[in-house]
């Protein structure tokens, strides 16, 4: 028997119904009802209040990225549902499953630009997998539990759910819905076409230059120990993109880190020079590959992907295989002969060694550099033991080439969309959803401003997140485009920036600020040792730049590298 | 074949009738970049089933995206591509043309030729309704235009498959969707 349920108890339903345990929102006159309900319900889903709605929406990102499980966020109309938006573009690009309620002016007033009226479906349409608009509180059930399937599976994404308030406080007799009738939508969960998965092994077989790309399908997939096995058993080296960083081990003997515009040199010499490459859940995009038609020009490309869209979009595929990666992985794995590479393998090592020479933390230097600090937190971390979310730019480089990661989802970070202000927010949903891991922040002091509103989140929700700023008094990578292609004119970059270990106070967070590379490490520990969230501000050298650096519209073998040793500084660039 | 590797390419594609749907097609092409030409949409055969002909202008690999890219929309059910297939295409117009006393029995003598017919009559006007292949609606109105065409509507292309059905290599169907 159904009981009569309100339109907002019919949301919390659905979503404990989905085993949602915390959305993160902030409230406004289109959603009281359903905030109502909330805690008419005595909060059975915890509530965190965020104190703007683009927190929420990364919030729910990086518990999503964090976890693999749906993020949820909650905002009201107009304003409420547009600040929402860049955390949902930046989830759309990265394929995050979260879901976004918002609430909508009663019907009576829809289209009349009533107070705080917004065409939300209108607005987050090219940005979200999917979206509804419920006018009519029959339609509200169906529209959560599809929303749910859609955003979880397939190419996971961002779906929006826009409820008007009347429906929120009209009420029906409600029981959660148990099927889906979605007849145009049928996630390829089926393993991919063996003809295909056949000629890929055989490619593979043949391959004297072999090499992997694991991409965040990987991750999405969960078939990182199929992917490893893969590897071992042909000897194949992996890169992995950026958003794949974690899908494979990075101290693996057969991790050649990480490639494209800022990748380590040898791993974009072994993208242009190997012979068969295999690319499972990376979507090639053009900060991977650099200028699409010199993008490993000697390969035979195979592409795993479960989005048939991937195939060919913007790289010539030899063998697209389309499908879930576990499945195509599982597939392959018996088809694929063991074998050595042997002289390829040297020559990655060669071109590794090579690049070794030119490391920034090979260079005598005093000066305090982010990747000093970087290399430091991965020590400090027991050598991978934690969630690093970054913000974006210069830092967010830095970290991905310096911090190895070892664990799968242990670097969240914007690559798509390369959102600032990304990284404080994102880190507190990844914290809500793995309470018990070690998560920090890794972000620019451009960017960290932009959302360090979220300082008091942090505090609301008594949450351990470190936080280590990497302040070097500019938009860090903004300025680096300005020194390598606009004659070093800093229009727009240097930042006026706050105190912010007297920010912190501000909120109640401890903080210390770093000046010199001696006490980079410890002042991490002592970060760590903090009984709570602890904010570093390392004010790093001003102008350091990111090498090696692929310009947008070159080959990755065109790279502009760091300097060798024997050269006077600068003498390459 | 047009110039740089772009062909027109006629396709097909049905969608559940759900408010926004159109939207959401439009909103792709436009995002996705992608040439059309004419668009025609309306009921099927399955009721709650939109069909919808489009004409779109690229390459192979834009072909490939506009398949592609549509078919994920949730509410679109199947595209397809029939341009390489044994189609029948047609496009409807309506032309409101000069024509009086003196020249209304050319004008009617051109419309017999092409097999339209007209359906309205005014002292100074027709309104002529012509169903064809687009070139012959073409050619039709260039003939008008002598005359003075004062008013015009044109459907945008309709397309069917002859035989039983299409083929099946060439539809996106609801297995591999994304």
């Amino acid at each position: 028997m159904s009981e009569i349920k309100t339109g907002g108890q019919i949301i919390w339903e659905s979503l404990m119904n989905e085993g949602v345990e915390v959305v993160f929102g902030l409230p406004g006159g289109a959603i009281l009802p359903t905030y109502d309900d909330l805690a008419k319900y005595e909060y059975p889903i915890h509530h965190v209040l965020v104190t703007h709605e683009q927190g929420a929406s990364h919030m729910a990102d990086g518990y999503a990225r964090a976890t693999g499980r749906v993020g949820v966020c909650i905002a009201t109309s107009g304003p409420g549902a547009t600040n929402l938006i860049t955390g949902l573009a930046t989830a759309y690009m990265d394929s995050v499953p979260i879901m976004a309620f918002t609430g909508q002016v009663p019907t009576s007033l829809l289209g009349r630009d009533g107070f705080q009226e917004a065409d939300v479906q209108g607005i987050s349409l090219p940005v979200t997998k999917h979206n509804y608009l419920i006018t009519d509180i029959r339609d509200l059930p169906a529209a959560i539990k599809e929303a749910f399937y859609i955003a979880r599976t397939g190419r996971p994404g961002p779906v929006l759910i826009d409820v008007a308030k009347d429906v929120q406080q009209d009420s029906m007799p409600f029981t959660y819905p148990e099927t889906i009738n979605l007849p145009g939508y049928n996630p390829n969960l089926n393993a991919p076409d063996p003809a295909a998965v056949s000629r890929a092994a055989r490619l593979i077989n043949e391959a004297e230059r072999p090499l992997i790309i694991s991409g965040q399908g990987v991750s999405i997939a969960h078939a990182e120990a199929e992917l490893r096995q893969l590897a071992e058993k042909t000897n194949i080296p992996v890169a992995t993109s950026l958003l794949g960083i974690g899908t494979f081990p990075g101290n693996h003997a057969l991790s050649i880190s990480w490639g494209g515009m800022h990748g380590e040199a040898y791993t974009n010499f072994a993208i242009q020079e190997c012979d068969v490459m295999l690319a499972v859940g990376a979507r090639l995009d053009d900060r991977l590959t650099g200028a699409f038609e010199t993008f490993a020009p000697k390969a035979k490309i195979i592409h795993i992907d479960i989005d048939p869209a991937e195939m060919g979009k913007n790289i010539t595929i030899d063998t697209p295989v389309v499908g879930d990666a576990l499945l195509a992985l599982r597939a392959m794995l018996p088809q694929v002969e063991p074998n050595e590479h042997p002289a390829w393998l040297e020559q990655i090592a060669e071109w590794k060694s090579e690049t070794g020479h030119r490391d920034i933390l090979t260079q005598e230097t005093d000066e305090l550099v982010a990747p000093y600090i970087m290399r430091s937190l991965w020590h400090a971390t027991d050598e991978g033991d934690a969630t690093i979310v970054t913000d974006v730019g210069q830092h967010q480089m830095w970290e991905a080439q310096y911090y190895y990661h070892t664990k799968t989802r242990s670097l969240l970070t914007s690559g798509g969309l390369g959102t600032m202000g990304y990284g404080l927010p994102a880190a507190i949903g990844a914290q809500m959803g793995k309470p018990d891991e070690e998560v920090w922040v890794v972000a620019g002091d451009g960017g960290f401003q932009m959302t360090m509103v979220e300082l008091s989140t942090i505090m609301q929700e008594r949450l351990p997140i470190k936080i280590a700023i990497i302040n070097n008094g500019f938009l860090g990578m903004v300025r680096q485009w300005q020194d390598v292609f606009y004659n070093k004119r800093h229009a727009g970059t240097p930042l006026f920036n706050p105190d912010f270990v007297k920010l912190a106070e501000a909120y109640g967070i401890h903080g210390r600020a770093v000046t010199s590379q001696a006490e980079a490490y410890e002042a991490i520990k002592e970060a760590q040792a903090h009984d709570g969230p602890f904010l570093l501000d390392f004010q790093v050298e001003e102008f350091t730049n990111v090498y090696p650096m692929v310009a947008p519209g070159k080959s990755n073998a065109d790279m502009i590298r760091r300097p060798a040793p024997a050269m006077p500084q600068g003498g390459e660039e | 074949m047009n110039g740089n590797g772009t062909k027109r390419h006629t396709m097909i594609a049905w969608m559940e009738d759900k408010p926004g749907v159109l939207n959401r097609v439009a909103s792709l092409f436009r995002r996705r970049n992608f040439n059309i030409e004419s668009l025609a949409v309306g009921h099927s055969e399955t009721p709650g089933i939109s069909r919808m002909t489009f004409v779109v202008n690229g390459t192979d690999r834009v072909m490939r995206q506009v398949q592609t890219q549509l078919f994920k929309l949730i509410e679109v059910t199947r595209v397809e591509d029939v341009s390489g297939q044994d189609a029948i295409s047609r496009e409807l117009a309506l032309i409101r043309v000069k024509a009086d006393s003196e020249t209304r029995s050319e004008v009617m003598q051109i419309v017999d030729i092409f097999r339209a017919r007209i359906v309205h009559v005014d002292m100074d006007s027709v309104i002529i309704q012509v169903v064809g292949k687009e070139n012959q609606v073409d050619s039709l109105i260039q003939l008008l235009s002598n005359f003075g065409i004062l008013e015009m509507t044109r459907t945008g292309r309709v397309a069917m498959v002859r035989g039983a059905g299409v083929a099946v290599d060439t539809a996106v169907s609801a297995n591999g969707n994304q």
